[in-house]
């Protein structure tokens, strides 16, 4: 029994159905009771938006906290080691009335705009951006190269495996967060898919078993494919950040 | 100015900009929140200590406090056992050893509401997994999540099954620092395996057992979606964890400064918490 509990999930829930009952029509009733497609798109449009954000802003701070001096940066470095401190929950319900104030309930920049920058990414990126020698620097500035010049076109190409672990956590945390959304967004429309899958396992809307397991293979099937291929750099992504952040 | 100062200033003002309004404002305003009275459609009022009063009075509130400590201790000693005990079996010589770890690690990438829907199908008390594998060698079922006893240590198990393949890879990091030459001193000495792993083993992966201690502390405190999802905080609120409390505060009841003062509550206890950790196995290290 322990072993099957340890198998992956999705051999896990076959155990559960008598064979028969595995067809199409599970996906079928699924399909058609709430919007899972929608919400295929939504999870997939609010993730890769907040993965780049954080690639590239993240990238642009860190950059500016590890090879720039000026005076705003003992401050700013203060400040990010402080946010990483603070419980997610003490400033959840805050944000919350924030972005009822500013009007985004159900809105995708209520899904977004929270996660644009990533205090854990930053950290990390700006470690890897101090080892990088500071002569590059030096000789592109002689070159009359500016500095985003200089980070996207000498600093990226040598951040690969740094960038591949931030994008890899960014993303994930993206997919998997479900307590946000549920909080800041109503419209089944604008739902995305663990949200959906939640609000529909709660309301009933699966009514059979199959289907429950059914709208559950959507929303996990797309990350044990891109598992079994980048399986190495996930465990390095998602234990580095967990145990830096 | 310098070139270098203003590049320095222009690049950072972006992310200075967005700490401030996504985190030093949400952390004052959650302290504001404390004093406040506020539905989100009528004014905000001020409520004095109207919030602090009823959170220590609050049943409800300190069932939840006491949910998430019964959650909390069974949850991290099982992780760590768990933990350690896998990363010690997958540290030796094994046949597809990349393959169980990537198996083990696997549920830490998946969502943790359709982990909770699987688990829910698993311990379903009629037609759930174990109960029929528990009916076959001749057991009486158990109703897992709708007994107030177990419905708890159920979650408990499942979250660690969970997170069990993050902590393998400390552990495992940390047995990559055992010398070999350790290994053999204490074998040559003729060691068992047990005192071996007691008197070696164990010591020195003491910085990673705090490290598991920790983090699986701070997680276990966030346990919402879980209960959420698979009891909805029952049976007899037994499930209702502080999270799922503070969010029933702000969506169902609409009571901001309540839930923000649930909030702050939870911070405060999370940093009592680990710091008293902290201090225990400090002393632990000194003996």
């Amino acid at each position: 029994m322990a072993s099957s509990t340890f198998k992956p999930p999705f051999e896990v829930g076959t155990l559960n159905l008598i064979p028969e009952k595995i067809t199409l029509d599970n996906y079928r009733t699924m399909w058609a009771r709430a919007p899972f497609g929608r919400a295929l798109l939504n999870s997939a449009l609010v993730a890769t938006t907040i993965t780049l954000a954080v690639l590239v802003f993240g990238s642009i701070t860190a950059y500016a906290m590890a090879r720039l001096r000026f005076r705003g940066r003992p401050a700013l470095n203060a400040a990010t080691m402080a946010v990483l401190l603070v419980p997610g929950q003490l400033t959840l319900i805050p944000l919350y009335t924030l972005i009822v104030q500013l009007g985004w309930i159900d809105t995708y920049a209520a899904l977004i705009v929270p996660y644009l920058f990533n205090a854990t990414a930053i950290l990390m990126l700006r470690q890897f951006f101090l080892q990088i020698p500071q002569s590059l620097i030096d000789s592109a500035r002689m070159d009359g190269m500016g500095e985003l010049r200089i980070l996207f076109t000498i600093f990226w190409p040598l951040s690969k495996p740094v960038l591949a672990m931030v994008a890899i956590f960014t993303f994930m945390g993206s997919w998997n967060e479900v307590l946000w959304p549920l909080l800041v967004v109503r419209d089944q429309q604008l739902m995305t898919l663990p949200q959906l899958l939640t609000v529909f396992a709660l309301g009933g809307g699966a009514g059979t078993v199959g289907v429950s397991l059914a709208s559950a293979m959507v929303l996990v099937v797309p990350v044990v494919i891109a598992y079994m291929f980048l399986q190495r750099y996930f465990i390095e992504s998602m234990a580095g950040a967990g145990i830096k952040g | 100015m310098r070139a270098e100062e203003r590049s320095g200033w222009r690049l950072g003002a972006p992310y200075a900009a967005f700490l401030l309004a996504f985190a030093a404002y949400p952390i004052v305003f959650a302290l504001v929140l404390v004093f406040l009275q506020w539905d989100l459609v009528t004014a905000p009022a001020f409520a004095g200590i109207d919030n602090v009063r009823l959170l220590a009075d609050d049943g409800r509130f300190w069932r939840a406090v006491g949910n998430t400590f019964v959650f909390l201790s069974i949850h991290v000693p099982l992780q760590i056992a768990t933990a350690l005990a896998l990363a010690v079996a997958l540290n030796r010589p094994l046949v597809f050893r990349t393959f169980w770890r990537a198996a083990f690690f696997l549920p830490v990438v998946i969502s943790g509401a359709v982990v909770a829907i699987l688990w829910s199908n698993l311990y379903a008390t009629d037609v759930g997994l174990i109960n029929r594998l528990l009916v076959k060698i001749g057991l009486t079922p158990v109703p897992w999540l709708t007994n107030p006893l177990t419905a708890m240590p159920a979650i408990a198990v499942m979250v660690t099954w969970k997170n069990v393949g993050f902590y393998v890879i400390i552990y495992l990091a940390g047995l990559q620092y055992i010398p070999k030459s350790c290994q053999e001193a204490i074998e040559i000495e003729g060691a068992s395996a047990w005192q071996r792993f007691r008197h070696l083993t164990l010591p020195l992966l003491l910085p990673q057992t705090i490290l598991v201690v920790t983090l699986s502390t701070i997680n276990g405190f966030q346990l919402f979606i879980e209960p959420y999802v698979m009891t909805g905080g029952g049976p007899l609120r037994r499930t209702y964890s502080i999270v799922l409390y503070l969010y029933t505060n702000a969506f169902s009841y609409q009571k901001m400064g309540y839930a923000a003062t649930i909030g702050v509550a939870l911070a405060l206890i999370i940093g009592a918490v680990v710091a008293i950790q902290r201090r225990i196995i400090g002393k632990a290290e000194a003996l």
